[in-house]
């Protein structure tokens, strides 16, 4: 034990002091913000520039209804003949709404037409319905005598309140939270494994390539010596990851703090109508935020905690001593590739369910499955644990997990122990294989 | 069969101390077997490496030398027979007792030469404080101590080996292994290797050197064993194995008048031969294979037709037995 030790410490230490390790823990995350900066930037100036849209209003119903705002400007073309209109739009126009003149208003429910080469936006198509859907409902309750003005005040908007057999509230919004923290978690141990895989792949290769390898196990079992290299690059990763971290909550609470107030002004003042909503779903979050706040501590932060750290653990040792295999089996990286794949696509795969499966469906079945599988678990069940899962699932995942682990490890080290004194050729799968039976 | 004289050798031993009989043997192999798939690379090897020699390892490539040290090493373990080492069953605490440099050696490239020798010795079981006293007197043995925060990849080759010789013995191992240990080495380094292996030898360090090169063993050896073909061939002591393989030829130097005459006699009674040994006055050098004649007759016959100048029984080299054995 005292030799893994010693080996854990050499292999931090040596990454720690590894100039690129530095670098890449000072400077991405000044990378990140200046890839947002400049996505911000860029989004910024891509609004500034509105889609023009020339709208030719025949019978004048639209009556102003269409507003111009950031992202469309509508004009109206309606004065002049059509043919000239439609001649413009074509030419300085992004398209061009066409509201025919009816003989009742009721008739344009399927004649108004967009014309335009670029197909346009879901959401476009979206906004100028729901226009063209209250003219033809304001005209029906008209035509029916009824009163517009009361109709909107006994309009109700309700909301139905989510609880638990527990008595706990739910709020609707969390959900949105339970993803973000899922993948969030589920993401982060991916990235790890693939990170800290490749650097334990890489020690093995150099050890290899240095030729100091057998001097090492001469003295130190091969399980040993591998086990010490998951550990002292895990640890150094632990310690690049709580440096990002704390520079990164240290830079968001100094930006909420000097622009937070700021930013929030600013977009109150520009007000157009699309602003004023979102201020007001904003506000109406500023009020929801004790609620949030109760329900987020309300997640099983606890069982998530503790389960990430189990399967953090489960997940990068199994993944991280196949790297260690496959770096013992080859001579350099470049003939790692093709043993790469096969550890990748299940880390893949387990993103891809993650993203597309539990999000719909935390409890369905290929999510349920993708949950317990040993290769998926780790990202799959990290992600539905928010949701909340039962305790046995979890308990019969990481059993699984940990079995697969203690499988995994022991023919990972079989083929790294023979591995390692193996120069000059590129084994084959076969060749892997046999050096199992060795 | 030097193998005889060994275990007369042993069985004098016996009469006097049981103890002394378990520790004259630093290495017992005992019929170990290696298996790698369907190739066997070791075919029930035996070996016994006395206390205190110097053991010649031979073979050709790939005839199971470095598979053999392996085991010793506990690198791979044994599909069959045991090892014994210092008298006791190989275990992990026998680590610290073997130093081993193997063919395939190197060290940390980005590593400081100072650390790395620490954390070398400190896996082979030494205390920092203890690996620290033992580096000190090895730098200042080979004068590096000025090397000690310098980085592996900032040293030259030879000043790296300096390096890997001091990483192999640093720990006092009572059993040096060395894997083709002048390999790589330039003829500087080799020799203050060699002059350091000696004297760690005189000490009390039983070594091993496994090697094709039979300069060095002829020169350092006392025990030597062949290997060919995943089978032992020849154990023995040098001079044993030497003798077991004398075709009873000698080298002789005659200053005649008479060389046709003497060649006749010669002829009838003795196998003879072209030699090469250098001399300055000689008429007429041959190699004189006895039969089943004494070195009397022979130089009854050449004192009889001349003078005498040089007169020597041709000792075969390891390299003539190596090749003799291997290609049999």
């Amino acid at each position: 034990m005292n030799k893994l030790l010693l080996i854990v410490q050499r292999e931090f230490i040596a990454k720690v002091r590894n100039k690129s390790f530095i670098v890449m823990t000072f400077l991405s995350p000044l990378i990140f913000l200046g890839m947002s900066f400049l996505i911000g930037y860029l989004a910024s100036i891509n609004k500034d520039e509105a889609t023009k849209i020339a709208v030719y209003d025949q019978g004048n119903v639209l009556k102003g209804s269409l507003k111009s705002n950031k992202e469309t400007a509508y004009t109206d073309l309606s004065a002049l003949p059509f043919n000239v209109a439609k001649d413009t739009a074509s030419k300085s126009y992004e398209g061009l709404l066409f509201v025919p003149k009816t003989a009742s208003v009721q008739d344009l429910k399927e004649k108004v037409e967009y014309i335009s080469d670029e197909s346009a936006s879901a959401e476009f198509i979206f906004d100028i319905e729901e226009v063209v859907d209250s003219i033809l409902t304001q005209d029906n309750l008209q035509a029916n005598n009824l009163d517009i003005a009361k109709i909107e005040k006994a309009k109700v908007e309700s909301s139905l309140k989510l609880s638990k057999y527990s008595g706990d509230v739910s709020l609707k919004g969390i959900n949105e939270i339970k993803i973000g923290l899922g993948f969030l978690f589920g993401y982060l141990i991916m990235m790890f494994i693939i990170i800290y895989g490749n650097f334990v792949m890489r020690s093995v290769i150099e050890e290899k390539t240095n030729r100091i390898i057998e001097i090492v196990i001469s003295s130190v079992k091969p399980f040993q010596l591998m086990m010490g290299k998951i550990i002292g690059n895990s640890l150094a990763g632990i310690l690049q990851f709580a440096i990002w971290a704390i520079v990164g909550i240290s830079i968001f609470l100094v930006a909420t703090t000097f622009f937070g107030a700021e930013t929030a002004a600013s977009s109150m003042s520009k007000a157009n109508p699309e602003a004023m909503k979102l201020a007001a779903q904003n506000s109406g979050f500023m009020t929801k935020l004790p609620l949030y706040l109760n329900e987020f501590r309300n997640l099983p932060i606890a069982t998530i905690i503790i389960s990430f750290i189990f399967y953090f653990i489960g997940g990068y040792f199994l993944y991280s001593s196949l790297y260690a295999a496959i770096g013992a089996a080859v001579d350099n990286e470049t003939d790692s590739q093709q043993f790469l794949l096969p550890i990748i696509m299940p880390l893949m795969l387990g993103v891809y369910i993650g993203f597309f499966t539990v999000a719909n469906d935390p409890h369905g079945n290929i999510a349920t499955i993708f949950s317990m599988i040993p290769f998926t678990s780790p990202i799959v069940m990290l992600m539905r644990i928010p949701f909340g899962v039962p305790v046995w699932q979890i308990i019969v995942s990481l059993i699984l997990l940990f079995g697969t682990f203690i499988a995994v490890v022991w023919f990972a080290s079989k083929i790294y122990r023979v591995g390692i004194l193996m120069y000059g050729k590129k084994p084959t799968w076969k060749e892997l294989y046999k050096w199992l039976k060795y | 069969m030097g193998f005889i004289f060994v275990t007369k050798a042993l069985s004098l031993t016996l009469i006097t101390t049981k103890k002394y009989v378990i520790m004259n043997n630093i290495l017992e192999v005992k019929n170990v077997v290696k298996q790698y798939g369907d190739y066997t690379a070791l075919n029930a090897v035996s070996l016994n490496v006395p206390e205190g020699s110097i053991y010649g390892l031979l073979g050709p490539n790939g005839a199971g030398k470095t598979s053999l040290i392996r085991i010793i090493n506990q690198i791979t373990l044994p599909d069959a027979g045991e090892i014994i080492l210092n008298g006791e069953k190989l275990n992990p605490n026998h680590i610290s007792m073997i130093g081993y440099m193997p063919e395939e050696r190197g060290l940390y490239k980005s590593m400081k030469v100072g650390e790395q020798c620490l954390y070398l010795a400190q896996l082979k079981g030494m205390s920092k404080q203890e690996a620290k006293k033992q580096l000190k007197y090895w730098f200042e043995k080979f004068e590096i101590s000025t090397w000690w925060d310098k980085k592996l990849q900032e040293l030259s080759k030879g000043m790296a080996q300096k390096v890997q010789f001091i990483v192999t013995v640093l720990h006092n191992p009572k059993l040096l292994i060395l894997d083709e240990p002048f390999s790589g080495f330039d003829p500087v380094n080799a020799n203050l290797i060699k002059d350091e292996i000696i004297e760690l030898n005189k000490n009390g360090t039983s070594i091993i050197f496994s090697t094709h090169r039979m300069e060095s063993v002829e020169e350092m050896c006392d025990y030597i064993a062949l290997i060919h073909k995943s089978n032992k061939l020849i154990e023995g002591k040098l001079e044993d194995v030497k003798r077991e393989y004398r075709t009873n030829t000698f080298q002789v130097g005659v200053m005649t008048q008479n060389i046709e005459g003497l060649m006749y006699q010669l002829t009838q009674k003795f196998t003879i031969g072209q030699t090469d040994f250098k001399s300055l006055n000689d008429d007429l050098k041959l190699e004189v294979q006895l039969g089943n004649h004494t070195t009397n007759d022979l130089l009854s016959v050449l004192t009889q037709n001349g003078q005498v100048t040089h007169f020597a029984e041709k000792i075969p080299s390891v390299n003539d037995i190596f090749i003799q054995t291997v290609s049999k």
